[in-house]
């Protein structure tokens, strides 16, 4: 196998929750709680888990926008809680990210050629006309052109608004691209549409993605490897083959069971999961999964279990 | 942004009355048919300084309105349309340095504070408490006690008790938007702090303080000549509207002009600031644009 492109072990992510003015203990949210991932070059790395699940909190730690808490995290052979600032900026340009959003995630008072310039300038790749050409080829790239470059974000639909924050996230000529729920936010036709955009990028750039969402049927057709999120920690992680041929994991079972087939003389057997996603202030102890789980036995509710290679790269935490 | 303004009324009207004020300032030797004229003053302090002095006319005082003098005149014999003019110079003078000092306080200081959060943000936010725990009145008129009767001073009373104000309101706008992801996508790029902070920030959280701020300029102008009534701001003589209505209302009854002009000057000019500011509101809404 390849080197991996971003070596992730022991992520945490833990932010402080104030409970009062005197109080001396302090609360914290595990929104990412000891996450060992590899991501590998130039494959599609999928992330899924229902909302809350410190999924999106993950991918921001992935590309160092949130520091995170502790564990060590590699990017292309450097690691990126010992670099210095400086160093760190230069690394940046590799990484970017795509939001789920995209009418927040563009500035509404700049127009879209200020939008795609911005990146070029700071990082001074390009200078007078260049930058010109450059943001109108970055338009191309993404399937609009010229006359959207002096328009404002609230003049676009939302499809075309991710382009624009695709074509963002390309002006750096970047390695790896994390993916915040790109589609989620938009039209199944549109959707359609970017997934078929981020895929023909991926080739022409040679790109890596962390491609985030809920959505299993997206992430069947878009990435090559998946793992499973659940209340802060990955719980299964496998090819996307075997995962959707084979889940091992009673979480990812469910999970898979729930989507729904569209025939109706073929019963889905779907497994109902009681319960709620648990407080990441308060996980439950033992298997976080342990209170909803249809198989749990006592020793779930006490001791954690280690994420274990069951088959050749197909991992899974539980017993 | 004209053209969307254009589209209401009232607030066309808020945009001539300002406009007309702003004019009537800057042209008041030109307007008025009287000047004040400028004597030398000892202080207490050894040192001259330049003061408006009105002359004085005994045998005009208080005459009705006429073409001569189209406000009448007051008890001294000055033209009361004269010292109106040159009101507006004072007048706006305290609008425009009470509002533009405070709001760069405001932007600063709340800015700093909604950006960078933790320590800071506790830290200038109970400086702003201290200050917004001032009532302007108790303190313009210690101001007012210590350091002699002016305007100037009126002025620094109100500055110290306005910008807090500004100051939260400004925090706030800051932290709505510092969440939002074209700031983590600045960030993403690589932006540092100030383009952050003067590109993306400030240029979206701007909006709603221009319309306070328009909306308070008719506040301060009524707060100045309410301190001014009651004998805390223009030192006796000069041409100050709030002062003018002071002077003026024991002679009421006898001399409808000396307090009704002034006061109407006051009235537009406070009721064109609001509805100016309420036109603002519109306009800078995005959901109206386009």
């Amino acid at each position: 196998m390849d080197e991996p492109l971003i070596d992730a072990s022991h992520l945490k992510a833990y932010f402080p929750v104030k409970k009062g003015m005197f109080s001396s203990t302090k609360d914290y949210v595990k929104a990412v709680d000891d996450v060992s991932i590899q991501i590998r070059k130039g494959e599609t790395f999928g992330l899924v888990g229902e909302s809350g699940c410190g999924k999106t909190t993950l991918g921001r730690v992935l590309i160092h926008l949130l520091p995170p808490t502790s564990g060590t995290l590699v990017f292309m052979g450097s690691n990126l809680s010992e670099i210095s600032k400086h160093e760190l900026r230069m690394l940046r340009p590799h990484m970017q990210i795509v939001f789920q959003d995209p009418s927040s995630s563009l500035n509404p008072r700049m127009t879209i050629k200020q939008i795609l310039s911005e990146p070029l300038r700071i990082n001074k790749r390009y200078k007078g006309e260049a930058v010109t050409t450059k943001v109108l080829d970055l338009l191309k790239t993404v399937g609009l052109d010229k006359q959207h470059l002096y328009r404002f974000p609230h003049e676009f639909s939302g499809g075309q608004k991710q382009r624009i924050g695709v074509a963002r996230a390309l002006a750096l000529n970047p390695d790896f691209i994390v993916l915040d729920e790109p589609t989620s936010s938009l039209d199944v036709s549109v959707q359609a549409q970017i997934l078929n955009l981020l895929k023909d990028l991926q080739k022409q750039f040679n790109l890596t993605y962390l491609f985030i969402t809920h959505d299993l049927s997206v992430i069947k057709f878009i990435s090559d490897r998946v793992a499973v999120m659940y209340a802060g920690k990955i719980v299964e992680y496998a090819n996307t083959v075997d995962l959707f041929r084979d889940p091992l994991h009673p979480y990812t079972k469910a999970l898979l069971a729930a989507i729904p087939i569209p025939d109706p003389r073929l019963r889905s057997k779907h497994i109902p999961l009681k319960g709620e996603v648990p407080s990441l202030i308060t996980p439950p102890a033992g298997c976080r999964f342990h209170p909803r789980c249809p198989v749990a036995t006592e020793a779930c509710a006490k001791i954690e279990p280690h994420m274990k290679e069951i088959y050749k790269d197909h991992f899974v935490s539980c017993f | 942004m004209l053209h969307l303004f254009r589209r209401s009324l009232l607030s066309m009207i808020g945009l001539v009355l300002i406009l007309f004020l702003i004019i009537v300032a800057l042209f008041a030797p030109l307007i008025a048919s009287e000047h004040p004229s400028y004597v030398e003053v000892q202080t207490e302090q050894g040192t001259t300084r330049v003061e408006e002095r009105w002359e004085i006319h005994f045998d005009r005082k208080l005459q009705s309105p006429s073409l001569q003098h189209l406000f009448g005149t007051d008890d001294y014999g000055r033209d009361i349309f004269s010292m109106i003019v040159y009101g507006s110079q004072t007048s706006l003078r305290i609008c425009l340095m009470v509002v533009i000092i405070s709001t760069l306080a405001g932007i600063i200081l709340g800015g700093l504070a909604g950006y960078f959060g933790g320590v800071i943000d506790e830290v200038l936010m109970r400086i702003t408490d201290v200050f917004l725990a001032i009532p302007y009145l108790i303190l313009a008129l210690a101001v007012a006690a210590a350091l002699g009767r002016s305007i100037d001073h009126i002025m620094e009373a109100m500055i110290i008790t306005w910008w807090p104000s500004y100051a939260r309101l400004f925090r706030g706008q800051v932290l709505a938007i510092r969440e939002q992801q074209y700031v983590e996508a600045a960030r993403s790029v690589g932006a540092s702090n100030s383009r952050i902070l003067f590109r993306h920030i400030l240029p979206n959280s701007i909006a709603p303080l221009i319309v306070e701020i328009t909306l308070d300029l008719g506040a301060v102008l009524l707060v100045a000549a309410g301190l001014s009534f009651i004998g805390l701001g223009a030192s006796p003589g000069t041409a100050e509207w709030g002062l003018m209505i002071s002077e003026g209302r024991t002679l009421m009854f006898h001399a409808w002009w000396y307090v009704t002009f002034p006061g109407l000057a006051i009235l537009f000019v406070v009721l064109g600031f609001n509805l100016l500011g309420d036109g603002l509101r519109d306009v800078t809404d995005p959901k109206l644009r386009r």
